[in-house]
């Protein structure tokens, strides 16, 4: 009993940064309906960032958020006018191969500099013991600070100009155009807000775990089960399904061999999709 | 369909690929352009689904992967031939994707695409976890098992033959598929599924039945080209890194065309083997490999065949 | 030392002796390494001590066969860490590059690919940084194994725990993939004849993340020592989070990650974590042939500024074995080089390497000893790696029980 109680909180702590990665891709998505290649690339450059700021410079790591954050946004905007610009509004696979190719020349260029080895950042915090099982303080910091960063999301989209800009172009590029709004410009920071918040995601995971350039894979696969569990463009539930993912990685690990958990996410994914097209969460969905 | 060129073309592309290795009796090349029948296999297979019908499949690889567990099963617990392995492979995988199908192609777009990612990375850890097919340490295939064919030197030649040969009935298939009634409803379901099942289009039926077909042959050749491996592991047979590459072959190419499908295919093997051979490139081929997809991407968006039938409209007839 | 020069001072007469007259001929060795991928940082060391051994070959006049002299040239193209083009690229090493001899790519899964077209083209393949023993039951003549086969890999963790505290409660957890599945097997095998205990025996996803769900489960089975692991990436988090997690254990030994040098960056998670290892720069081997122990270290140092893992030591003896081989055959001629390893029993830098010549495990590693290495304090609390088992190779004590976490 103890062991499910302490699994199914672990599992709420690991699936609220689970959501937050995946908010990055859902925002993309849901703005340009591009499905973002690049989001496991970044979520790594992420991590390698805060490696940069705590073990090179001695930064505390949360106050390295920040400076990630707004690096993400740069670089998010970059990769558009690069990459993803001249490929809107033509067929969806070519921001597929846009954003596959982009991947491959980060991927490439990481390997080369940092090698596949693992990093990790020597940090911890004190953390809550309950009959023998321990949640690390950096976990329920990251958890926290996942979901004020989502909330600071939500605040931008719904309460800015800006943000409100955002979702007017998601919801219909050519009446947004017709009411004044630049759009490529508005594209660009929603795909710089989205590869921000995956690079905070990234940063985030690095304080809990080692990790190494290829380490963005599993959690970009991670982000396709959690976006689709929240709906697909949907950013706010995105986070809540993070956390079902979370609570469905910790709920099932007592009852059946961990190695099965791939199998039943995948599998609960497929039925999902197939059963609530939508997503299971309609929380902020604007139509 | 013999009155068409472009049956002649394939013809002689197959003949080409037995020929010129097979005379020479160059291994290596025979290697290089084994890689690339394989790929062209992928690539055209997946086009039925993006090019003919509009679903983008990202799952494509699973069909493959698990083609190649049946077979290696077969082949390796039960001894049967591998060519018998081969066939069975592919029908069992085929009825797979159709009540696969029956399910998932009730989605669209993105939905679709999704689904088939996580349908690859269900049947990986399934795989993984499954101890007739050895689990995570695969099968691996005794070498007498090559003795059938006349031992590894001249087994090798035999696969490969067969693998040429099921490359040829991919194209073909192709060619068939796209000059029939069958093909003409699955462009209606591409260009507007709704309007296409008003008009009378049975598209569940239709989609169901072009997703079984789409993974009959990479099945097949799943099991010879794992049978020439000598082993089968699972993070090699569900490597979702191929199956974008598919993706990435087809776009290239030019997708919808049965050329481009295998034109595609064929370059983007001999380009990213010579990327990593090439004593100036190998360190960066990664880089260099993603720098010139992005600019193919960015420039030429019709991919190969958009550009020629947009210089030369006349070829649309002879290189389809 | 005293053979060791005595041995240069034979090289280089012979050198003197020999260059005016013999041209200048080359042995070509044929691989692929994985430049790109998640082998990456595995296969990497590897290669250093491939081309360490080259270069002190090359300068020591060559490889002596009969009268001759034969320069190392090693060709190798880089697998992407995934076996597409595998058998493409060793086709073309053997035709094309003309390979006279080969090495096996890192891991198993890789190996097992490449040893076909060994096999095809009837190539003598020494294969390093593959343990899985399956690839040597297939009916290969050609293939030698320098590793200590996966399901021996646990067996001198399990002798500590035999020793220490023959009731621990075990738990086994490791990776889904061949070879740390082939290790936990063995290993599970094993305790069993030694009447141990093991209360919990799981495999996780290789490409787990967060194994917060599987260390709930190590706690509630009540496990207090801990064996298994698997690659880098997953050993390292596990380490980290067993610690964060605050799990008390009296001993852990996982494969592969903790015998990086970079596995000290975990910091207090590193502590007392032990790896069964192929070779320790520490061992006090004393060789038939070819360099100490200390002599490859410091030469790996000098050339490459860090430590070498065994990773480097397996590929720089699978070049020491092959030229011992040759040169005791007098020939580069595939039967001959192939009777000289067959017939191989000797002490080397690296351990004893004797391989199995029955029709059934031809070329499978049988000599070759494992050592347990444990991260221990050293001077000004640094981290350092310490051979620990067996008690003949020790350079510290062993730490066990480890330090328990009050809660």
């Amino acid at each position: 009993m103890y062991d499910l109680v302490a699994s199914l909180a672990s599992g709420v702590l690991v699936g609220a940064i689970y959501g937050l990665a995946a908010i990055g891709l859902s925002l993309i998505f849901g703005v340009m309906k591009v499905i973002n290649l690049t989001h496991g690339a970044m979520i790594a450059l992420g991590m390698f960032a805060l490696y940069f700021f705590v073990s090179v410079l001695g930064f505390n790591p949360y106050v390295s958020l920040l400076p990630i954050v707004a690096g993400g946004f740069v670089v998010g905007v970059m990769v558009y006018w690069i990459a993803v610009n001249r490929v809107i509004g033509s067929s969806d696979l070519m921001s597929l191969l846009a954003t596959f190719a982009m991947n491959m020349i980060i991927i490439g260029v990481g390997t080369a500099l940092w090698t596949t080895s693992p990093y990790n950042v020597d940090f911890s915090l004190p953390g809550i013991s309950w009959h023998g099982y321990t949640i690390p303080g950096t976990q329920i910091v990251a958890a926290a600070l996942a979901i004020v960063i989502a909330g600071l999301l939500y605040v931008f989209l719904y309460h800015t100009r800006t943000g409100k800009a955002v979702r007017a172009v998601a919801s219909n590029r050519q009446a947004a155009e017709l009411m004044g709004i630049p759009t490529r410009r508005i594209l660009a920071i929603a795909f710089g807000l989205g590869i921000a918040v995956a690079g905070a995601a990234g940063a985030l995971i690095a304080t809990l775990f080692p990790f190494t350039i290829l380490s963005g894979g599993s959690y970009e696969l991670k982000s396709f089960v959690v976006t689709v569990l929240g709906g697909l463009g949907n950013p706010a539930g995105a986070l809540a399904g993070g956390i079902l993912l979370g609570l469905i990685e910790g709920g099932v690990a007592p009852f059946v061999d961990v190695s099965w958990t791939p199998v039943i996410e995948f599998s609960l994914f497929v039925l999902i999709l197939i059963a609530f097209p939508a997503g299971l969460f309609r929380i902020g969905k604007n139509h | 369909m013999y009155k068409r060129p472009f049956f002649w073309i394939v013809l002689a592309v197959i003949a080409a690929f037995v020929l010129v290795p097979g005379i020479s009796g160059d291994v290596g090349l025979r290697e290089s352009l084994l890689l690339g029948a394989v790929y062209i296999v992928l690539a055209s297979n997946l086009n039925l689904m993006i090019g003919y019908t509009g679903y983008v499949n990202f799952g494509n690889i699973a069909f493959f992967g698990l083609g190649g567990y049946i077979g290696m099963y077969l082949v390796t617990a039960l001894h049967w031939s591998v060519w018998l392995a081969s066939a069975v492979a592919g029908a069992s995988v085929s009825l797979f994707a159709l009540l696969l199908g029956l399910g998932i192609l009730r989605l669209r777009g993105a939905y679709f695409a999704l689904a088939t990612i996580g349908i690859n990375e269900a049947v990986k850890a399934a795989v993984s976890n499954f101890s007739p097919f050895g689990g995570a340490s695969g099968m691996y295939l005794s070498f007498s098992s090559f003795a059938p064919l006349g031992g590894p030197r001249h087994a090798l030649w035999i696969i490969y033959f067969a693998i040429v040969v099921l490359m040829g009935a991919s194209l073909l298939l192709s060619l068939a598929i796209k000059n029939s009634k069958f093909g003409l409803g699955l462009f209606a379901i591409r260009e507007d599924e709704d309007a296409a099942i008003v008009l009378g289009v049975r598209a569940p039926w239709y989609k169901s039945a072009i997703f079984a077909l789409s993974a009959f042959l990479p099945a097949m050749v799943g099991t010879l080209y794992f049978f020439k491996n000598g082993v089968i592991l699972p993070e090699q047979a569900f490597d979702l890194t191929l199956s974008i590459e598919a993706i990435v072959m087809l776009m290239l190419g030019g997708q919808g065309t049965i050329f481009g499908a295998a034109f595609g295919a064929f370059v983007y093997e001999q380009f990213r083997g010579f990327l990593l051979v090439s004593p100036l490139f190998s360190q960066f081929q990664l880089v260099v490999a993603g720098i010139l997809l992005l600019a193919i991407v960015l420039f030429l968006p019709g991919g190969f065949m958009g550009w020629v039938y947009r210089k030369l409209p006349r070829l649309r007839k002879v290189l389809e | 030392m005293l053979r060791m020069s005595a041995m240069a001072v034979t090289l280089t007469c012979a050198v003197l002796l020999a260059a005016p007259f013999a041209q200048a001929k080359t042995l070509t060795i044929g691989f692929t390494t994985s430049e790109t991928g998640k082998l990456n940082a595995d296969s990497k060391p590897q290669l250093l001590g491939f081309e360490l051994w080259r270069d002190q070959v090359n300068t020591a006049g060559g490889i002596k066969v009969g009268s001759k002299h034969y320069k190392v040239a090693l060709k190798y193209y880089d697998d992407q860490s995934s076996a597409g083009r595998v058998q493409q690229l060793y086709s073309r090493l053997i035709l094309q590059d003309n390979a006279d001899f080969l090495f096996s790519p890192y891991s198993s899964g890789l190996t097992a690919t490449a040893a076909v077209v060994s096999e095809q083209f009837g190539k003598i393949m020494i294969t390093t940084g593959a343990a899985e023993g399956k690839t040597y039951r297939l009916g290969n003549k050609h293939l030698f194994q320098l590793y200590t086969p996966a399901d021996k890999y646990l067996k001198s963790a399990l002798d500590v725990i035999k020793a220490k505290s023959p009731k621990a409660k075990i738990a086994l957890i490791y990776s889904n993939d061949g070879f740390s599945s082939a290790v936990a097997k063995g290993a599970l095998a094993n305790a069993k004849r030694m009447g141990l205990h093991v209360v919990f025996d799981e495999s996780y996803a290789s490409d787990t993340t967060d194994f917060g769900p599987i260390i709930n489960k190590i706690v509630a089975s009540g496990a207090n020592v801990l064996i298994g692991g698997g690659h880098y990436a997953d050993g390292s988090t596990l380490a980290r989070q067993l610690h964060d997690k605050k799990v008390n254990l009296h001993f852990i030994s996982l494969l592969v990650a903790p015998d990086i040098p970079k596995f000290a960056n975990l910091g207090e998670a590193a502590l007392g974590v032990t790896v069964p290892s192929q070779w320790e720069h520490s061992v006090g081997y004393k060789p038939d042939f070819g360099v100490a122990p200390s002599a490859f270290t410091k030469a790996f140092e000098a050339k490459y500024g860090n430590q070498p893992g065994y990773h480097a030591a397996g590929g720089y003896a699978a070049g020491l074995v092959l030229q011992h081989a040759i040169e005791k055959a007098g020939s580069i001629k595939t039967a001959a080089v192939t009777k000289a390893l067959n017939g191989m029993n000797a002490m080397t830098f690296y351990g004893r390497v004797h391989f199995a010549t029955g029709a059934g495990d031809h070329g499978l590693q049988i000599g070759h000893d494992m050592v347990l290495a444990q991260w221990q304090k050293g001077a000004n609390n640094k981290l350092v790696s310490q051979v620990v088992w067996p008690a003949s190779a020790q350079t510290a004590p062993i730490l066990y029980p480890l330090k328990t976490f009050a809660h």
